[in-house]
């Protein structure tokens, strides 16, 4: 087992993961996840042990999903109990996954739970991302042409979800305006948290799966995926505490950058159309999907699948491979910021022409 | 309470949570430490510590952006 020690926290790390904190909040803010899985890495370079910065990572998420939760339930934007269902089952999950960590690891060693974890990455990411970005490219051209495009459209297999009754296990969802089978939320809420354990970003299951297999809006969606995000990391952070591994200096340092995100991104929630969430998310899932192909080389080559990389070569593609989920971040972060101050202008615009309709200064 | 006054209050608060973190930095590092080697107990205190900043500095971080204009979108009128 990995030795847990803490580190020294340099002025220069701080500032570097209170920055990291600070956008990564912006991106949960709005997708309702996905802002903190560059800073597992992130740490990790600073010297901080895996396991540390895992337990460090997850302890932050929770109290930043809590602020962004309540926050957007201000806007109205959060299904609590379609959350708590889905989170009770994502516990389920990510104890499984955990599970199956410890096996491949226990089988292949910490290398064999690399590549289990990209490979995880390159499949899930490959089909969910691509989907989320198709379909938000398609309403975006179709506003473009000037097509009446309805903020929220239900898709079919949602339909046909919502049709089936199945007695004694329907449960009404106010995001969904229909009722759902649970029998149906459970294995979507058992990935989530599967997929939480596995890349630490549940989210990317969870969300398309509300809005494309349930038929929630993307907005709820997201919102309401902040809730699971909030009773996961939870019970995440009393697990890794139980075994001393939080570091507490850590975890509040990016807390204090990730609180001044993650309002920008919700309130960048209310000026924005449906589309604009999945546009974001389909952007940072397909990003991140390639930051992976950088890391797989070493890792067979570790393994002995291919001739050894001579270490600068290996170091240089960790680095691409790191830069690639900043840059992830950052695409995510600046597509918000765009969004947030065309939303404002737009509204501010709105604002004083019915002003000047209605005949007084607002 | 207006919008300026909240996030000074708060901005206070928030900070002075932070440096009581920084003054009892080596103590929280001992307590886990503790956890690890059997004293169970003390995992509920960076647990607590984080609900503590959550509620205080994410007070906070609202009332910032409130006060320098960063505010939702007006439901009533939007299209």
């Amino acid at each position: 087992m990995e030795a847990v020690t803490f580190i020294q926290i340099e002025t220069a790390a701080a500032v570097q993961l209170f920055l990291v904190g600070l956008v990564g909040g912006m991106v949960s803010g709005f997708i309702g996840s996905g802002g903190a899985f560059v800073l597992t890495p992130a740490m990790m370079t600073m010297g901080v042990p895996g396991i540390v910065a895992v337990a460090s990572n997850i302890c932050h998420k929770f109290p930043k999903a809590l602020v962004g939760t309540l926050k957007r339930h201000e806007y109205g934007q959060v299904d609590w109990k379609l959350g708590m269902v889905m989170s009770a089952f994502a516990e389920l999950g990510m104890f499984a996954g955990k599970q199956v960590m410890t096996g491949i690891r226990r089988a292949y060693g910490d290398i064999g739970t690399s590549l289990y974890v990209s490979a995880v990455f390159i499949v899930v990411l490959a089909i969910v991302g691509g989907f989320v970005l198709r379909d938000a490219w398609r309403m975006y051209r179709a506003e473009r042409a000037g097509e009446d495009v309805r903020t929220h459209r239900v898709t079919r297999i949602a339909r046909w979800v919502q049709s089936v009754q199945i007695p004694g296990t329907m449960m009404h969802f106010r995001s969904l305006g229909a009722s759902v089978s649970v029998l149906f939320i459970a294995p979507l809420g058992f990935a989530t948290g599967m997929l939480a354990a596995t890349i630490a970003v549940g989210g990317f299951i969870g969300v398309p799966a509300m809005i494309y297999l349930l038929g929630a809006p993307a907005l709820m969606a997201s919102a309401t995926e902040l809730l699971i995000a909030f009773v996961m990391g939870l019970g995440g952070t009393v697990f890794y505490a139980l075994d001393g591994a939080v570091d507490i200096r850590l975890a509040m340092i990016i807390l204090a950058g990730s609180l001044f995100g993650i309002q920008i991104g919700a309130i960048g929630t209310t000026y924005v159309k449906d589309h604009a969430v999945k546009l974001v998310m389909g952007l940072i899932m397909v990003i991140v999907l390639f930051s992976r192909f950088f890391y797989v080389p070493g890792y067979l080559s570790q393994m002995g699948r291919i001739a050894p990389l001579d270490a600068d070569l290996l170091a240089r593609l960790t680095w691409l491979g790191d830069g690639t989920l900043v840059l992830a971040l950052a695409v995510g972060g600046l597509a918000i910021l765009w969004a947030l101050v065309r939303g404002m202008a737009e509204h501010r615009q709105q604002h004083e022409e019915l002003a000047a309709v209605d005949g007084v200064e607002d | 309470m207006n919008g300026l006054a909240k996030a000074i209050v708060y901005g206070a608060a928030s900070l002075a949570l932070y440096a009581l973190l920084f003054l009892y930095a080596e103590e929280t590092v001992e307590l886990a430490r503790r956890t690890r080697e059997g004293e169970k107990i003390w995992f509920l205190v960076p647990i607590v510590i984080a609900f503590a900043f959550s509620l205080v500095h994410g007070a906070f971080t609202g009332a910032f952006w409130d006060a320098i204009g960063l505010r939702p979108a007006d439901k009533k009128r939007r299209k």
